[in-house]
């Protein structure tokens, strides 16, 4: 039988009020995610990968941010009815986050040490000694030599990679059922890249978590996810299993994404770039948010938005290409 | 082709310092360590390796952002390692850097078209000029008037990064350094800019170093690549020949580790262990021998040279690797 998915995440909609305008950064948003599964978020800056993740866990600053439609169901339990104090709990506990800039969850004047301990005291009722030595055990599951010497560093006193490693484990230490992992590699040198990553998976293997992987870089996705969705101007336009994404992507954005690439192995004279710019999500044109700078647009394309639709089996897409004439619709 | 710029054993020490009132200086971070290499007229030099390898340091020690502690910088057979004042002000316009993070030299309270425009500001550029260009940059680099009088929070970071090309575009360059300047763009965007750096290049016959870790960016770009580690060049030469026959244990874990685009690909990946040595204290012998798989008794006590290691454009410094006599490179 099919494994409940633990976390749910449902026509997610999270919007920024500011004085230009509102900026519509996540915009319908639906997928879901199953225990010890990897899903990959991809897409490029701006789509609301990170304010996904960040709505997810309740973190979006209120003004300007706020989610207006949509739930969260870790568990069958929508997030976004729970108080301030049950979400504190909740993160960084049962979901945590590790993030795009090392520095948002690092303090640069505090030691390792009492930032490690002061996660572990808030979800877990034990003395600053027990504290210490699951902190000791976290840094040498995350592969950092000599940890229990190490925990009286500061954050700058790691190296980039070692860095990520203390935020890694930082985020596991009260053994989350969902990592929401926002570029967690993006910042590091290859071979940096390949150990974390490496890490990542010898993690999800021996604590058996979820993880949500999001990046930019379609060969992280294509070595560590088991499905992908991607992400458009705050939408979801693909969703699928990864080896079905990679050898039959149905979305001219994907498409587009995939073309863009530098290939090693067979250098392109000149890389096929998607011409145009993201839009402003102030102002989405009309009808399909891609149109603009999809070369298979046809007229009706700028008129209606097609829907996630699962027009194969276990494939979601959006896009109107695929939608039979009478079943237009908004 | 011939040499725009020539770099002659640079240097960067940084000294280490201890003690509040009489600071002594108890150590140096060797950040370059006796760099030599060429870049020709029109061509793109790429300079790959994990962070702290010197890259950004090589960059801005050229520009003399940084003084170098020894070496020389040739450029148009000048030695500019030590100008300084209006000299270095001109010099300036002509070699441009992009630098690596946008966030930092982002002024939070400049509007988008303040931060393009000061360059040009400082180098007189009439308004109604700067105003054209700013919106001809804009629009090079993948954002739209419309951003001009937003501020920099209100940016995705790649966005952030777009604004920190088009305000080094503004002076008209010659030759750029470019200290990861797609890295943190999306690739639908980063073929553009590449696109763009590229076309831009032949028009105006621009000389880019370009400071990466994306190998496959730096494979597609460059027409020559250097590899560093702790401050050396442990490999360089001509792109295709150094991808497809990479003689440094280095590189080739390098190559190894590039995460590709192909869910059906399972590697025989070459993981490196540990992580970068201090460069206030790099290992004797080849700095790389602590890392490197293959690592022999002479790695540990002697410092291997850069030689010729193949007919064509290629030299390589490692012990294990055979000297190949009869070069043209
Ligand atoms: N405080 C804010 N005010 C206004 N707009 C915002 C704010 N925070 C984010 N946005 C906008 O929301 C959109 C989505 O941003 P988000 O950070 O989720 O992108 P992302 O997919 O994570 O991009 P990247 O790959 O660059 O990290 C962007 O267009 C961004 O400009
Ligand atoms: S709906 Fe039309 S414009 Fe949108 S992606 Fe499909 S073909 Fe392109
Ligand atoms: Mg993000």
């Amino acid at each position: 039988m099919e494994q409940e998915p633990i976390l749910q995440v449902e026509n997610l909609h999270t919007h920024f009020f500011t004085k230009s305008g509102v900026v519509k950064a996540v915009d319908g948003v639906s997928f879901d995610i199953k225990p010890g599964e990897t899903l990959g978020i991809v897409g490029e800056s701006g789509s609301g990968k990170s304010i996904t993740a960040m709505s997810i866990m309740r973190l979006i600053k209120d003004p300007p941010g706020k989610i207006v439609d949509g739930r969260v169901l870790f568990k069958g339990e929508n997030l976004l009815e729970k108080s301030k104090k049950e979400m504190r709990s909740i993160r960084g506990n049962q979901i945590s986050m590790v993030f795009q800039d090392p520095m948002t969850s690092l303090n640069p004047v505090f030691t390792v040490e009492k930032q490690m301990v002061e996660t572990i005291q808030t979800h877990r009722k034990v003395s600053k000694k027990e504290a210490i030595d699951r902190a000791v055990e976290l840094l040498d599951l995350v592969g950092i030599p000599s940890a229990r010497s190490r925990l009286k560093s500061y954050p700058h006193e790691f190296s980039g990679g070692m860095r990520q490693r203390v935020m890694i484990a930082l985020a596991l230490s009260c053994d989350p059922e969902v990592l929401i992992a926002d570029e967690p590699t993006t910042a590091l040198d290859v071979t940096i890249q390949a150990q974390i990553l490496e890490l990542l998976e010898r993690l999800q293997k021996e604590l058996g978590m979820a993880i949500v992987m999001i990046t930019h870089d379609l060969g992280v996705v294509a070595e560590v996810c088991d499905r992908v969705m991607v992400m458009y101007a705050g939408k979801p336009v693909e969703f699928s299993e990864v080896t079905e994404l990679f050898d039959h992507p149905k979305h001219p954005y994907t498409w587009g994404l995939m073309s863009s690439i530098p290939q090693i192995k067979n250098r392109q004279d000149r890389l096929e770039a998607i011409s145009g710019l993201p839009p402003d999500l102030r102002d989405l044109p009309q009808g399909c948010s891609f149109a603009p700078r999809c070369k298979h647009a046809m007229d009706k394309c700028h008129e209606v938005d097609p829907a996630f639709r699962e027009h194969i089996p276990a494939h979601h897409v959006r896009c109107l290409l695929y939608e039979e004439k009478e079943e237009v619709t908004t | 082709m011939s040499n725009l710029l020539e770099v002659k054993n640079l240097k960067k020490h940084f000294p280490i310092k201890k003690g509040a009132i009489f600071p002594k200086q108890v150590g140096a971070v060797k950040a370059v360590d006796g760099v030599s290499f060429h870049v020709r007229k029109g061509e793109t030099l790429g300079l790959v390796g994990e962070s702290g390898c010197g890259k950004s340091t090589t960059g801005r020690a050229i520009l003399n952002l940084i003084q170098p502690s020894e070496g020389e910088v040739i450029y148009k057979g000048e030695d500019i390692s030590h100008y300084k004042g209006e000299k270095l002000r001109k010099l300036r316009q002509d070699i441009q850097i992009i630098f690596q993070d946008p966030y930092a030299s982002l002024n939070p309270r400049m509007t988008v078209e303040q931060i393009i425009a000061e360059p040009m500001r400082a180098f007189g550029t009439p308004k109604k000029e700067r105003e054209e260009k700013i919106d001809y940059l804009l629009d090079v680099v993948g954002l739209s008037s419309y951003h001009k009088h937003r501020y920099p929070h209100e940016f995705s970071g790649g966005q952030r990064q777009r604004i920190g090309i088009a305000r080094a575009l503004t002076l008209d360059p010659e030759l750029i350094i470019c200290d990861e300047p797609v890295s943190a763009l999306d690739v639908s965007i980063q073929a553009q800019v590449i696109n763009l750096m590229e076309d831009l290049q032949k028009e105006f016959d621009l000389t880019f170093i370009f400071i990466a870790h994306d190998l496959s960016v730096v494979h597609h770009i460059s027409d020559r690549v250097a590899v560093m580690y702790l401050g050396e060049i442990v490999e360089v030469g001509e792109v295709e020949e150094l991808y497809a026959n990479p003689k440094h244990p280095y590189t080739q874990a390098l190559l190894s580790a590039i995460p590709e685009a192909d869910p059906h690909l399972k590697r025989d990946r070459m993981v490196l262990e540990g992580d970068l040595p201090s460069p206030s204290n790099p290992p004797a012998g080849c700095k790389f021998h602590t890392r490197c798989p293959f690592a022999e008794e002479i790695c540990r006590t002697e410092h291997p040279e850069l030689k010729d290691v193949s007919t064509g454009d290629h030299q390589a410094a490692c012990h294990l690797v055979k000297e190949v006599v009869g070069s043209n490179g």
